[in-house]
């Protein structure tokens, strides 16, 4: 079957699509965005988070049918996501004027500008990616993109988080290396920026 | 395999009378990890994400009406108060990413013994509304596990919403796990007090074939309520009162030993459990009490 679907930000056309097949086979083998990373194909590490019309979810439980019409931000996306975001304050689209978080409608309305290279190369990092590469929270990196993504999420929405609300948004990501702290650490580290930031505007 | 992508209720009512052997996917939480592990190989998968009914709810004068997709995470932001019990058990589902896909529909589809809504809906007290081209029926929950893993829906059936008591009393859920998230239940217990009925109802999880109510415990628990004229009087409830309950919660399991746990393990816990979440609801009923009637013994 065809998947017509929006992925940072342009439309896309997946064929040939096997009717079982999961949104992260689709954007890994189908797209060319092996960002989304497959570990455990059942919900369990995160490591293949994206966002599916804005909301958080496992890719590789979302049959790819399921995404037909519907956008999707990857980790190669997050990025130009963020920095559209910031431009247009809390929002990718611009069209949510002042109230923080991506509405639904703001998902599906974002568009990357041609320029973009969808696979995120050449793009300025977004904070959180940074945040993670200054605070030493990339070891082998495999659980890294679902962290990004989750993490990005978590502050678009709530900007300065507590050690219980980071631990609760990421509790559905694994990392087999870095023993967390160093995570925790980054997240800190791009929510102070965010506000100093803030107050800088 | 043939994806089916119903754009409207009476659509997919149609397909799953065409094909009975269609799977519903909703989240996909369950249905996903059975499709990418190979356990199973459908004919038809009946997508129900474009059905946006199915996403809403509304909250009447005694009942909720739960669409039956209806992600875990919308419950506890939304319905804190109505379903406190639920909600609860809504936060204790796997993760953020899960909580925002999977649903009580899926839950109650897939019927697993180990599924957290079911002790919150049994406690709670709800009828499970299912519709068929053949016409629409409501299932009160005690009616609705029928095995392992196993029903009351027909083949052509599919779960469009659950009629949930809102809330007259205090809640509780608790479950054992290794830890917070991403945890399936070793075993679980809900629990609800209903002042208006002067009734308490209860729910366990993992701990027998189906999910199921303590019902010796609750007959016990209400006799012993009312001759003590506990609902009036709030005071505490004597520790040989919550033993003896505790003690008939632990005897309605009906558990296995598995790798999660022993059989003798889960009768134990089920048991703390129940004595657990009826001194904290009953904490909370008194306070309740005290703060409208003034004063409280
Ligand atoms: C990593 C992981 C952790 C998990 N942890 C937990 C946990 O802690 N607690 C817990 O309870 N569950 C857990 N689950 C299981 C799952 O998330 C839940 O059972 C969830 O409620 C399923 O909802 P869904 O919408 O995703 O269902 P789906 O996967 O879409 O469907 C599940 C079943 O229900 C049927 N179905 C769905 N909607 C309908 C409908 N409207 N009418 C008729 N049939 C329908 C489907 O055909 C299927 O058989 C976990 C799953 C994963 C992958
Ligand atoms: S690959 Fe999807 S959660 Fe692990
Ligand atoms: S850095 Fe290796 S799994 Fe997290």
């Amino acid at each position: 079957m065809r998947v017509n679907f929006t992925v940072n930000g342009r439309k896309q056309e997946a064929d040939d699509v096997w009717e079982g097949e999961s949104l992260l086979y689709v954007l890994r083998e189908r797209m060319g965005l092996p960002g989304s990373k497959n570990a455990c194909e059942q919900g369990e590490c995160g490591s293949c988070t994206v966002r599916l019309d804005g909301v958080p979810v496992c890719s590789c439980l979302v049959a790819a049918g399921q995404a037909e019409g519907r956008a999707v931000v990857t980790v190669e996306g997050l990025a130009e996501f963020a920095k559209q975001r910031a431009e247009h304050g809390g929002c990718a689209s611009g069209a949510c004027g002042d109230t923080k978080g991506t509405s639904l409608q703001d998902a599906q309305q974002w568009q990357s500008k041609p320029t973009d290279s969808q696979t995120g190369e050449g793009v300025e990092l977004s904070p959180i990616q940074q945040a993670f590469i200054d605070a030493g929270a990339v070891q082998c990196g495999f659980c890294t993109p679902g962290l990004l993504v989750a993490a990005d999420e978590m502050l678009e929405h709530n900007p300065s988080p507590t050690d219980a609300d980071i631990r609760e948004a990421l509790s559905g990501n694994l990392c087999r290396c870095t023993g967390y702290e160093k995570i925790l650490d980054a997240v800190r580290l791009a929510a102070a920026r965010q506000e100093r930031q803030g107050e800088a505007v | 395999m043939d994806f089916l992508r119903p754009a409207s209720w009476e659509e997919a009512l149609a397909a799953k009378a065409e094909h009975p052997t269609a799977v519903p996917i909703a989240g996909g939480t369950d249905v996903m990890v059975e499709i990418n592990f190979d356990h199973r190989r459908p004919e038809y998968l009946l997508d129900l994400n474009r059905i946006g009914e199915l996403g809403e709810w509304e909250v009447g004068q005694d009942t909720v009406r739960l669409g039956a997709s209806v992600p875990y995470t919308k419950i506890m932001e939304n319905l804190r108060t109505e379903l406190p019990g639920l909600a609860l058990a809504s936060h204790t589902v796997a993760s953020p990413q899960i909580r925002n896909r999977g649903g009580v529909g899926g839950n109650l589809g897939t019927a697993s013994p180990a599924g957290d809504a079911h002790p919150a809906l049994l406690a709670a007290d709800c009828e499970v509304e299912v519709e068929s081209v053949r016409g629409s029926r409501r299932i009160p929950i005690d009616d609705f596990y029928t095995g392992v893993k196993r029903n009351a829906l027909a083949p052509d059936e599919l779960i469009r919403a659950v009629h949930i008591k809102k809330a007259d009393g205090p809640q509780q859920y608790s479950k054992v796990g290794t830890r917070n998230a991403m945890v399936i239940a070793v075993c679980a217990f809900g629990l609800a007090l209903h002042p208006e009925t002067r009734t308490v109802r209860t729910g366990i999880g993992s701990a027998a074939p189906t999910p199921v109510r303590a019902t010796a415990a609750e007959e016990f628990l209400n006799a012993a309520l009312e001759e003590g004229g506990f609902w009036d009087n709030g005071k505490i409830i004597t520790p040989s009162v919550a033993k003896q309950f505790a003690d008939l919660c632990s005897a309605a399991c009906n558990p296995i030993d598995d790798v999660r746990g022993t059989a003798s393990y889960r009768r134990h816990a089920v048991g703390i459990m129940a004595r657990r979440t009826l001194t904290w609801t009953w904490e909370s009923y008194r306070g309740g009490a005290a703060s409208t009637k003034g004063s409280v013994a």
